[in-house]
């Protein structure tokens, strides 16, 4: 097993007290993206540091657009689905959930560590629990520190190609 | 067909350890509907070698190819390009494969990202099972279309061995004893009257215990 880097957690460099993590929300169409929706219809407040990609059903997020996420330097990924029994498409989101859980096995594995991403089920009414999840996923990623990928220092970054 | 399962990520890593630009190439045919080395696989790998060379401060370049079948040279030569480009090539096909690439690039090292199983089927979704040992004298007829060299615990020719339990092998729970299948499917074709042969030492010179085996057709030798 690689080890994490060891510039995660607290302290890391370029984690100060203003850091903010940057996390990829997947919303599907039919429940978590109304959810967030409705949550800004309510003027509800949550974290701006998420950026929302809509998709059709979270069935529909390839393993790689998690990855690419990450290899981009997300610091964290969460995918939101329907309630289980609720999806849309019948079963997108229980594809989605064994999914992400090879993603996150993957992540463990490649030293990013799986505890960035993580999948929510919720219904299209429930804008509080979108709210809430995405301030979990916040908190967790803060208390991570920023994604290792970020802190390879720049020479080895031109030394790359 | 041929089932193979990819090797592990630390163990892939470190195979190409030395190496700082690296084709991985998929396989169209097997392995793809195995869902072992076809071109999402290989997708997947490479960002995950990717991610962790880097944060291993060992960036690597990785390049990804798949072609319809890495057997056959027809389809092979279509790589030439990309592996002069590259230190080395990860190969996600069967063994085959592998060694068709390394034969081809006599001067690039060729690695094998997969493990290959064994020739067997879909059994159900992401379940495959091995069926065929490729024994090189196939006995089939006589056992009603189950092999029981490949599928018989103890490879039995003239079974069952008496152990099993519930239609269960006593090797493994989990497997179907072949004999309660071969019983069952001679009685089903109405041929039951095989089980009272007996079936002879099975001739191995056909097999691979003497070494790599070769087919010629002469009819369709040039
Ligand atoms: S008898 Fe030999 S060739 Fe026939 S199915 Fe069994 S292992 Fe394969
Ligand atoms: S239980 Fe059946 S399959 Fe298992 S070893 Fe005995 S005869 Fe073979």
């Amino acid at each position: 097993m690689i080890q994490p880097a060891q510039t995660t957690g607290p302290g890391a460099a370029g984690e100060g007290h203003d850091w903010q993590p940057q996390i990829i929300a997947f919303c599907c169409n039919f429940c978590a993206y109304a959810a967030a929706d409705l949550a800004g219809s309510k003027r509800m407040q949550y974290p701006p540091n998420v950026r929302i990609v809509h998709t059709p059903c979270t069935g529909k997020i390839e393993m790689e657009h998690i990855l690419d996420a990450f290899e981009k330097g997300a610091d964290g990924v969460l995918v939101a689905g329907c309630l289980e029994g609720g999806c849309h498409f019948l079963e997108g989101n229980l594809r989605a959930k064994k999914r992400i859980e090879h993603v996150r096995e993957i992540l463990d594995q490649v030293g990013i560590g799986a505890n960035r991403l993580r999948m929510v089920n919720l219904s299209a009414a429930e804008a509080p629990t979108f709210v809430r999840r995405v301030q979990e996923i916040v908190q967790t990623v803060r208390e991570l520190g920023p994604n290792p990928i970020k802190n390879i220092p720049a020479q080895q970054e031109q030394d790359e190609l | 067909m041929i089932v193979a399962s990819p090797k592990s990520i630390p163990e892939l890593k470190e195979i190409i350890q030395s190496h700082q630009k690296v084709l991985l190439v998929g396989c169209g045919t097997c392995v793809t509907v195995c869902l072992a080395g076809g071109e999402r696989e290989v997708s997947i790998m490479a960002y995950a070698l990717r991610m962790a060379r880097k944060l291993a401060s060992n960036p690597v370049r990785i390049e990804q190819i798949t072609i319809e079948r890495q057997c056959e040279n027809e389809f092979i030569k279509d790589l030439t390009a990309a592996v002069d480009r590259n230190e080395a090539v990860v190969s996600f096909a069967c063994g085959a494969g592998v060694q068709a690439l390394a034969e081809r690039f006599p001067n690039k090292p060729v690695y094998a990202g997969l493990n290959t199983q064994f020739l067997g089927i879909l059994e159900e979704q992401a379940v495959w099972t091995e069926k065929c040992m490729a024994c090189g004298d196939c006995l089939l007829h006589k056992f009603g279309g189950i092999c029981p060299v490949t599928r018989c615990a103890k490879r039995m020719l003239n079974g069952p061995c008496g152990g099993s339990q519930e239609d269960h092998c006593e090797v493994d729970p989990d497997r179907p004893c072949a004999w309660q299948l071969i019983y069952k499917r001679l009685g089903a074709i109405g041929q039951l009257d095989r089980m009272e042969d007996i079936v002879p030492p099975k001739d191995w010179r056909n097999a691979w215990h003497a070494g790599a085996r070769k087919v010629v057709r002469k009819e369709h030798r040039t």
